[in-house]
C-alpha cells in the first residue's frame, strides 16, 4: 500500500534514541487519519458483535463505493486548492441523461452509459474552464453548475424516476468476483490509479505544486490552466461513474440521487487529511477517510442509532479528525 | 531621566533557546533615546530573535530587560507597543483590500458616536504620512502601491502610536537607493524627535550612514561593538569572523556570439522600446531604481508576462515567448525576485522544488520516481553546496540556502540564457559570495547571464556591461570601464 501515500513530505529526522523515540517515530510515520479509523473500528467491534464479520466489512465497501469514487475526484481538486460543489448534481444529471437516452431516446444501453460519462466529463470541463479561463472562484463556479445540474436532472423527466434497465446493469452491483463486490473492485482500482498518477506522473505531482503556490508552479513552466481544467474534468467523470453505480444499485434513475452526497464527499477528503487550502492530501488518506465514514455509518446502523443523529456523529468525527491531524500540519 | 543609566532600553544577558538549542547567548544591548543603534550579523546570527524579544513577539529563555529604569517584559507585540516599543517588520504586512488609513488604524479606529470617525482617521493618517514625507492619499487602497510607499505606510503606522523606541528590521531590503534615502530621512527625523532606534541591515553602507553605534552578532553572541564610525571591512570581518575582502574580480572577457537579442520590447506602461544583446559568456547587469521597469523587462523575456511588441532572438533565431514554458523551451530561464511568492514552495522539500520545472523531462516513460527526484536534488546539492536536508521543507533552511536551492532549481539543465532577479536578497555575506561564484562560473561556461539587482555594488562588480533603466525606458548601456557608481546613478535618476 506504500504506493498510495502520494506525497507525505513531512520528513522525520533520522534519530535513534531508544524505544520511546522509536514509538514516537512510528506514530508519526502512520498516516494521521488512520489513528481515528482504528479507534472507531475498536469501539464499534466492542459494541456490536456483527461489526467485524467478513460479510459486514465487504458490505461497508459496497455501501460507500459511490461516495468513494466521487471523493477520489474531489481529493484531486482539493489538492490543487480548488473545490467542486457540483459532484452530487453532476451524478444526478449524468445518470438521468443516461437513463433517458436509453428509455426514450432509443439509444443502446452501453452507448447511453458512455453518453452519461461524457456529460459528467463535459460539466467538469466547464467547471474547470470557468474557474481558470473565466477567473471565477471555484466555489462560485461549481455552486452555479451544481444549481444548474440539479435543476436539469429534475427537468428531464419532470421529477419522476426512470426504471426498467437491462438485467446485466443491475447485476453490476450484485455480482462478486472472488467474494468481493464488483463495485468495491472498481473503487479500489480508481484509488490505485489516482495514487499512481499523483506519485509518479509529472501532471499528478503538478497538482501539489499548484496547490502549494499557483504562481511558483506557473513560473516553473507548468501549464497550470490546462492541468486545473483536467482535474475538474476528471472529477466530473468520476461523479458520472458514481452515478452509473447508484443507478445499478437502485435499479432506477432518481433525479434526486446524489443530492445529499456533497457533504459526505468533502467530509471524506477532509477526514483523509487533505487541506482545503490546497497542496496537501493523498489517495491513501482519502481512502482511510472513506472507510472512517463508511464504518461510522455502518456501525451506527447496526447499533440502531437514529438516522437523524448520524450526521451529528459525522460532524464530530470531522472536527476530531482535523484537530488530531494538526501535528502533521506544523 | 537625569541618570543616563536610568533611561533607555537595556537588555541584560538575553538568552533564547528553541527545543534546548540556544540561538541567542547572553546578549547585552543598550539603546539610548535619540540614538541609532546599528545591528549587524549574518543571517541566523540572532538579530531577528533579539528584535522579536524586544518587541514582545517571543519571550526570552533567560536574561532581563529594562525600559527607562523599570523592568520590561512584554508579553505580546501589543503590550510592547503599549509600553512604547514598536517593531517595523522586514516584510510588509498591509491588507491590500483596505485603504491606507484603514490599514494604519487597524483594530483601533477612532470612534465618535458609536461609529468609526473616518474624517479624523484620514486626517491623522495624512498628518503622519506627511511628517514622514510619504506621498500617498490615505483614502486610497493599498493594492497596487509600490513597495517603497508601502514600507513608508508601515513606518507611519508604527509612529502614530508615538513609540519611544523603534526597531527597523531591514526596512530597505526591497527598496532601491533613492527610496532607501527617504527611509533614512524618516529615521533621522524620528531620531531628532528623541526616539531610540535599532536599525538592522545587511547593507553596511546604510549602517555607516545612519548608526551612531554598531553591535555585531555572530552565532547568537555579541562579538563586537563600536561607538562611532567603523569601517566596512571591520564590520565584515566581525560578521564572518575571519579576514575577508569584499572585492569583486573583473569577469573574464567574453567573445561569444550573441545568445540573446532583444529588439524594441514594450509592454503597456511598464516599459517601452527596450533593445539589447547578451553574448554567450557575458554577464549583463540591469541597474536602476525600484520601479524603473527592470523586473518587468526580464519577466517578459522569461515569459512570465506577455510583451505587447518587440522581437526576441535566441542564438540569432527569432522566438515567440508567451509562457514560462515557452521561454524554457527556447533556453531562457529566470530566477524570480520573490523567493516566497514566485520562486519556491516553502512548505515542500528542496528536492521537490528543484525538480519542479523538469519533471516532464526526467525519468523513464514520463514517470517521476522518488529515486529520480532524490538523485537530481543530490546532484544540485553538491554542485551548489546547499547546506541542509533536501528532504526537509525548504522554508526551514536559511535564506542563503533557500536562494541556492532556487538558483539550482533553474540549473538542472544548462540554459542558453540565465536571468537572475535580485540574486542575493535577504542572503548573508557568505552565501552572497557563493552565489557570485555560481554566476561567474555559469558565464565562464558560455551561458549568457542577466543580473538584475538593486545593489549597485553587486551589479557593477559582476557585470561585463550594465544596462541602466529609469521610468520604463532604457537610459544607456555602459561598459565595465564606464560604469562608475556616479555614472550609473545619474542615468538611473534621469527622466
Amino acid at each position: 500500500m506504500s504506493g498510495l501515500v502520494g506525497e507525505t513530505e513531512t520528513a522525520v529526522p533520522a534519530r535513534r534514541h531508544g524505544i520511546k523515540d522509536g514509538l514516537r517515530a512510528g506514530y508519526r510515520a502512520m498516516p494521521g487519519p488512520l489513528i481515528g479509523l482504528l479507534v472507531v473500528v475498536l469501539v464499534l467491534s466492542y459494541l456490536s458483535p456483527y461489526f467485524l464479520t467478513q460479510r459486514n466489512i465487504v458490505n461497508i465497501l459496497s455501501q460507500v463505493s459511490d461516495i468513494g469514487i466521487m471523493a477520489a475526484g474531489a481529493a484531486l481538486v482539493i489538492i490543487t486548492g480548488g473545490i467542486d460543489l457540483s459532484v452530487g448534481a453532476v451524478l444526478a444529471t449524468s445518470l438521468m441523461v443516461n437513463a433517458w437516452l436509453y428509455r426514450y431516446g432509443g439509444v443502446p444501453f452501453p452507448l447511453a452509459v458512455i453518453a452519461g460519462l461524457l456529460v459528467g466529463t463535459f460539466i467538469g470541463t466547464i467547471n474547470g474552464a470557468l474557474s481558470t479561463y473565466g477567473r471565477i472562484q471555484p466555489f462560485v463556479a461549481t455552486l452555479a453548475t451544481m444549481s444548474a445540474c440539479s435543476g436539469f436532472a429534475l427537468f428531464i423527466t419532470d421529477g419522476s424516476p426512470i426504471t426498467g434497465f437491462p438485467d446485466w446493469y443491475t447485476s453490476l452491483t450484485s455480482v462478486r468476483v472472488l467474494g468481493i463486490p464488483l463495485e468495491a473492485i472498481i473503487l479500489v482500482t480508481i484509488y490505485l490509479i489516482a495514487a499512481f498518477f499523483l506519485r509518479y506522473r509529472p501532471s499528478g505531482r503538478a497538482l501539489y505544486a499548484i496547490g502549494g503556490s499557483e504562481e511558483v508552479a506557473r513560473l516553473s513552466g507548468l501549464d497550470v490552466k490546462r492541468i486545473r481544467v483536467g482535474v475538474y474534468a476528471v472529477a466530473g467523470f468520476l461523479a458520472a461513474l458514481a452515478g452509473v453505480i447508484v443507478g445499478s444499485r437502485l435499479d432506477s434513475a432518481q433525479p434526486s440521487a446524489g443530492a445529499s452526497d456533497l457533504l459526505s464527499v468533502i467530509a471524506v477528503v477532509v477526514i483523509g487529511g487533505a487541506s482545503l487550502a490546497g497542496g496537501a492530501g493523498s489517495m491513501l488518506g482519502t481512502f482511510i477517510g472513506l472507510l472512517t465514514i463508511g464504518v461510522l455509518r455502518n456501525g451506527m446502523g447496526l447499533l440502531n442509532v437514529s438516522p437523524n443523529l448520524q450526521p451529528v456523529v459525522i460532524g464530530v468525527a470531522i472536527i476530531f479528525a482535523v484537530l488530531t491531524d494538526r501535528r502533521s500540519a506544523t | 531621566m537625569s541618570d543616563p543609566l536610568q533611561s533607555g532600553l537595556q537588555c541584560h544577558k538575553l538568552v533564547k533557546s528553541y527545543d534546548g538549542v540556544p540561538v541567542l547567548k547572553h546578549v547585552d544591548l543598550s539603546l539610548l533615546p535619540g540614538s541609532v543603534l546599528g545591528l549587524i550579523g549574518e543571517n541566523g546570527a540572532g538579530k531577528s530573535t533579539t528584535n522579536s524579544i524586544i518587541a514582545g513577539v517571543v519571550q526570552p529563555t533567560g536574561g532581563s530587560m529594562e525600559l527607562d529604569g523599570a523592568p520590561y517584559a512584554p508579553t505580546s507585540p501589543s503590550d510592547a507597543l503599549h509600553q512604547g516599543v514598536a517593531l517595523i517588520h522586514q516584510e510588509i504586512r498591509l491588507l491590500p483590500g483596505l485603504t491606507v488609513a484603514e490599514n494604519m488604524f487597524l483594530g483601533r479606529q477612532p470612534v465618535a458616536r458609536g461609529r468609526i470617525d473616518r474624517k479624523r482617521m484620514v486626517q491623522e493618517a495624512r498628518a503622519a504620512l506627511e511628517a514622514l514625507g510619504v506621498e500617498v492619499d490615505p483614502r486610497r487602497m493599498v493594492a497596487g502601491l509600490s513597495m517603497a510607499v508601502q514600507q513608508g505606510i508601515e513606518i507611519a503606522k508604527a509612529i502614530i502610536r508615538k513609540p519611544r523606541y523603534i526597531i527597523f528590521d531591514e526596512p530597505t531590503a526591497s527598496l532601491g537607493q533613492s527610496e532607501a534615502e527617504r527611509i533614512f530621512e524618516q529615521i533621522r527625523s524620528l531620531q531628532a524627535a528623541g526616539a531610540g532606534i535599532v536599525y538592522v541591515s545587511h547593507r553596511l553602507d546604510e549602517i555607516r550612514a545612519i548608526a551612531d553605534r554598531v553591535v555585531c552578532l555572530r552565532d547568537g553572541e555579541r562579538v563586537a561593538a563600536w561607538d562611532g564610525p567603523v569601517s566596512r571591512q571591520d564590520m565584515i570581518n566581525a560578521m564572518v569572523g575571519r579576514e575577508f575582502t569584499f572585492q569583486h574580480y573583473a569577469p573574464k572577457p567574453c567573445e561569444g556570439r550573441e545568445a540573446l537579442t532583444v529588439h524594441g520590447l514594450s509592454r503597456g506602461t511598464a516599459f517601452r522600446d527596450i533593445s539589447f544583446g547578451v553574448a554567450q559568456g557575458e554577464i549583463l547587469g540591469f541597474a536602476g531604481l525600484i520601479g524603473a521597469g527592470r523586473t518587468e523587462v526580464v519577466r517578459a523575456i522569461a515569459g512570465a508576462d506577455r510583451a505587447d511588441a518587440g522581437e526576441i532572438h535566441v542564438d540569432e533565431k527569432p522566438v515567440r515567448i508567451t509562457s514560462p514554458r515557452g521561454a524554457m523551451d527556447a533556453g531562457i530561464v529566470m530566477v524570480p525576485e520573490d523567493r516566497k511568492g514566485q520562486g519556491l514552495n516553502l512548505g515542500r522539500t528542496a528536492a521537490t522544488n528543484i525538480v519542479m520545472p523538469w519533471e516532464s523531462k526526467l525519468g523513464p516513460f514520463g514517470m517521476i520516481t522518488p529515486g529520480v527526484v532524490q538523485q537530481t536534488a543530490d546532484v544540485q546539492k553538491r554542485r551548489f553546496d546547499i547546506r541542509g536536508q533536501i528532504v526537509e521543507a525548504v522554508g526551514r533552511m536559511s535564506g542563503g540556502n533557500q536562494q541556492k536551492v532556487l538558483i539550482s532549481k533553474w540549473l538542472v539543465e544548462k540554459p542558453k540564457v540565465f536571468i537572475v532577479d535580485e540574486p542575493t536578497r535577504g542572503v548573508d555575506v557568505g552565501a552572497k559570495m557563493a552565489i557570485y561564484e555560481i554566476i561567474r562560473a555559469l558565464a565562464a561556461e558560455g551561458v549568457a547571464v542577466i543580473v538584475v539587482s538593486s545593489e549597485l555594488e553587486e551589479v557593477l562588480g559582476l557585470s561585463h556591461r550594465v544596462l541602466v533603466m529609469s521610468g520604463g525606458r532604457q537610459r544607456g548601456i555602459l561598459s565595465r570601464a564606464e560604469a562608475t557608481p556616479e555614472r550609473v546613478m545619474s542615468l538611473a535618476v534621469s527622466a
